[in-house]
């Protein structure tokens, strides 16, 4: 048998507290298209920042082979002179410059000093050639779409020699003549003999273009499947992506009964100005007291678009539909207005946009709720300790005084932080955005136990998760969306990690 | 060391000394720093740098420059900045002026006035910074040179204007009156040692009830002994300093100006909810957005507080020259930046306080007069003051980096 082209060889990788790939073996043959599927947080992406030397050599422990020899890559320059040419979701493309400039960054054609500018140009109409693509060079990209932007990606690769090129998710924001376009040109590259490997969360354009696929699941390889050999087909890869089993993760709870209706959406849509596309189509949504509605879906399916939309809109969608709140139409317009009407928003980005990390954990848990501790304009920070201790020891947040900084805490000692914030809002409907991403075991279960005794008060939770077991684990009813849409309803008896799937993948 | 174990063990909770000053390192640096740069100079010039004259003149001419650094530390704190301020400040200077000479306008009218001026031209500098995101450097900048223009075309006839109100010109040149004790201390300026022990007094009993309100939540309070150290180390300051100005004329008006932006600005800041608002901004806008706090509200209040203080700096300025110059407030902007910057402020933002960027104007005023006492040339005196201003910032950079 051959030599693959490139071999990693049992690479674990950890980050404090989370073992993100354990023990993963990893084989590509030459000239193949090789694919790379598995749930949020699986491990693909960690996986292939170890093999572009993102993470260099020495933070992780396995061994890389390409082409048979051994390769400690310290940086990205290692690995793109091995051959390998990562292209990332966000492209890293400068809006300002144009095509050709844009190709030829960091390796400028010059003679001796100046750019020679002609040269590049010419050398760039030939590779765009090989990608298919007819622009001219001189175009500006900020004047492509992203269709065209991602092969301008792969033909800054191609210039480099690339043995092997890695797609990160390339087809997620394309619709579907650029996706055609795009799978049409990988294969044509494995003609001219490069090799690729490509990430997707589209299983049937997985199926679709793949000589094999490799599943990855909570860091370790599942499967590795010939597609020209074997039985593969969705319902067989979405068994291997999600076949865990639900253990004991979750705390039971009583199922009381629902309350009346607190949320309402009705042909919800959004159209986004910074995108300048619609994110949300026609979302219709209804929420009661006291039960657990999960939103399901993978990333970029419009969760959190939508969570913000609701909660006074910060982003400054364009926003059309109706949101009801208590059986009364509302128009927020500010976060403001929302927590006046009791909604609360626990962020999914806790330290981007959930709390102020360089303030103590007191001020960040009175922060949305200045009010209730202000006595004639002053603000009782003897009151505001209090309330902070009492959210400290009720949601069990491990920290020395409520005067800690909070960037000085654990990620699920920040998570309960922003709990108690929202919590001290006292809200009635309460969106928790990705609630335990990046914590740890204990501390999720932490965070389930209160979410199941606050609906048992009567509120309402929204839960937005990429963790279809956290989904099925917790909620009393669950939507998933793709695409902007909601593309199906169903309690959680019904549902299923197989079923929810097979929604969230249905472009 | 016995008493220390015992206090320990009865109240179970005090904090040590050395936790308060860990956590305040920063603050209390700048706090020695001018403590050994005030020394260093009552050394260098044989006890002139301290005496009550060169104090009382230090203060005063502070003044001005000091209630813009209290605005700035704002605008820096939410991550902006202000390049404007200075000539905002010479142009309502010389407004003034013009109101009281040529139109005859009363100076309890004139004010007023320019102070909702101020306010207004703050908020709308703030315009394109809170609506479009429009760098405030830019902003500011073009505002700037709006207000200089401004400010040339208002004393293009005249030059420099002359100002005969007295109330006016008293501002920034007179002092408090004293009351008349016969035979009591003389030479003493003697309202201004009562202030002072009226500050000591209010200080003490502001400190012990604080103290008994966190006993009565059972909160963490310092050891009985660092409580009386702390209280006898800010009683001997203000009496200290009430003794020194009490030497020469006492409290000057600019002075009772500054203390009064302080007072309010501290407590503004540390005590309402819009202080805290503020600093939310400062430390992360999208979080604060989110909870309910309008990013653009408070980026319009901040800037309008800047251009209310640089009315405030305008009037103390030309009413401490007698006159409206057509070079009012050059550079006062660079001025106020620098002490903000001394005083700990971050332009990372959400970082920084009032009175440390008040002790940061101290450090730069006490440098420029020390200098000019020792008879530096100002070739050097700005080498100097521009080396003081990146160290601080270095060392402000390196505490922070290994908390």
């Amino acid at each position: 048998m051959e030599t693959p082209i490139l071999e990693m060889k049992s690479i674990t990788k950890e980050f404090p507290g989370v073992k993100a790939l354990d023990n993963v073996t990893f084989s590509v043959r030459r000239g193949e298209i090789h694919c790379l599927v598995g749930e949020n947080g699986a491990g693909k992406s960690t996986l292939m920042k170890v093999l572009s030397g993102v993470h260099p050599y020495g933070t992780y422990s396995g061994e890389i082979f390409i082409e048979g020899e051994l390769q400690k890559f310290n940086g990205i320059r290692d690995s793109e002179r091995a051959g390998i040419a990562i292209i990332y979701q966000e492209l890293a493309l400068i809006p300002e410059l144009s095509v050709y400039e844009n190709i030829f960054l960091g390796n400028e054609v010059t003679n001796g000093v100046v750019i020679d500018s002609n040269e590049s140009i010419s050398q760039a109409v030939d590779i765009l050639k090989k990608v298919g693509l007819d622009v001219n060079p001189l175009t500006k990209i900020k004047n492509l779409g992203v269709g065209k932007q991602q092969l301008i990606e792969i033909a800054k690769a191609l210039k480099k020699k690339v043995k092997i090129l890695i797609l990160d998710e390339p087809t997620a924001a394309l619709n579907e003549t650029d996706s055609d376009n795009l799978l049409r040109l990988i294969r044509g590259l494995k003609e001219q003999g490069v090799t690729c490997i490509l990430i997707s969360h589209k299983l049937r354009e997985v199926l679709e273009i793949a000589d094999t696929i490799t599943v990855l699941r909570d860091g370790k390889t599942v499967t590795t499947l010939d597609v020209h050999k074997d039985k593969v087909n969705e319902p067989i890869l979405i068994k291997h992506m999600v076949g865990r089993s639900i253990e004991n993760v979750f705390p039971k709870r009583e199922k009381v009964k629902v309350g009346k209706e607190l949320l309402r959406l009705e042909n919800w849509s959004a159209y986004s100005y910074a995108l300048g596309r619609d994110i949300l189509k026609n979302v219709n949504i209804s929420v009661h007291a006291g039960e657990i509605v999960g939103i399901a879906g993978l990333m970029g399916s419009g969760r959190t678009e939508l969570a913000k939309s609701i909660f006074g809109n910060p982003d400054h969608y364009r926003l059309s539909g109706k949101v009801f709140i208590n059986g009364v139409e509302q128009k927020f317009r500010s976060p403001h207005d929302a927590i006046k009407s009791s909604m609360a928003y626990v962020t999914e980005d806790r330290k981007g946009n959930g709390l102020i990390l360089i303030e103590d954990v007191k001020q960040n848990i009175s922060l949305a709720n200045l009010k209730e501790i202000t006595v004639g304009g002053v603000i009782n920070e003897n009151e505001e300790i209090l309330v902070a201790n009492k959210y400290c020891s009720e949601l069990n947040i491990k920290t020395p005084t409520v005067q800690q900084k909070v960037r000085n805490l654990s990620g699920g000692n920040q998570q309960k932080v922003s709990l108690g914030k929202w919590l001290f809002v006292k809200p009635g409907i309460m969106i928790l955005d990705e609630p335990t991403r990046g914590i740890d075991v204990g501390a999720k279960y932490e965070i389930y136990t209160i979410m199941n005794s606050l609906v048992e008060q009567g509120m309402s939770i929204i839960m937005i998760s990429s963790e279809l077991p956290e989904i099925l684990g917790m909620s009393d009813r669950i939507y998933v969306m793709s695409a902007g849409k909601i593309k199906g309803e169903m309690p959680v008896e019904d549902a299923s990690q197989e079923s929810i799937m097979a929604l969230a993948v249905d472009y | 060391m016995e008493s220390l174990k015992q206090t320990k063990s009865e109240t179970g909770q005090t904090e040590s000394f050395l936790d308060i000053l860990k956590a305040n390192i920063g603050q209390y640096f700048m706090f020695i720093a001018l403590v050994v740069i005030m020394i260093f100079f009552t050394i260098t010039t044989d006890g002139v740098f301290i005496s009550s004259r060169n104090i009382s003149n230090l203060i005063n001419q502070m003044g001005y420059i000091a209630v813009l650094a209290v605005g700035m530390t704002l605008i820096i704190v939410i991550r902006h900045i202000d390049l404007s301020v200075g000539y905002l400040a010479g142009f309502l200077g010389a407004f003034s002026a013009i109101a009281m000479t040529f139109w005859g306008w009363p100076v309890y009218a004139v004010i007023p006035a320019v102070m909702i001026m101020g306010i207004l031209a703050g908020m709308l500098t703030a315009t394109p910074v809170a609506k479009l995101g429009v760098p405030a450097f830019v902003s500011t900048m073009a505002a700037g040179l709006i207000f200089r223009g401004a400010l040339l075309l208002v004393t293009m006839g005249t030059g420099t204007i002359i100002i005969n109100d007295q109330v006016f010109v008293a501002i920034g040149n007179d002092y408090i009156p004293d009351i008349n004790l016969e035979g009591f201390l003389p030479g003493r300026h003697k309202l201004t040692l009562i202030i002072g022990l009226i500050g000591i007094i209010f200080s003490i009993f502001s400190a012990i009830r604080s103290r008994r309100t966190k006993k009565s939540y059972n909160f963490q309070v310092p050891s009985f002994g660092l409580f009386v150290a702390q209280l006898v180390l800010i009683s001997a300051l203000i009496g200290y300093v009430a003794w020194i100005l009490s030497g020469y004329n006492g409290i000057s008006w600019s002075l009772v100006i500054l203390l009064l932006v302080v007072g309010v600005f501290q407590f503004i800041t540390t005590k309402t909810p819009l202080g805290r608002h503020i600093y939310a901004v400062g430390g992360n806008p999208e979080a604060a957005e989110l909870s309910g706090i309008s990013v653009s509200k408070i980026t319009y209040i901040v800037f309008g507080a800047m251009g209310f203080l640089s009315s405030l700096s305008g009037i103390m300025y030309a009413s401490r020259l007698h006159s409206a110059t057509t070079t009012a407030g050059l550079g006062f902007e660079t001025d106020a930046i620098a002490a903000a910057f001394v005083g700990g402020v971050s332009a990372a933002g959400g970082v920084g306080t009032i009175t440390g960027s008040i002790i940061g104007a101290l450090v730069m005023m006490s440098l420029q007069s020390g200098m000019n006492l020792m008879g530096i040339d100002i070739s050097v005196q700005y080498i100097v003051r521009g080396a003081v201003l990146v160290l601080a910032v270095v060392f402000d950079r390196i505490t922070r980096r290994n908390q």
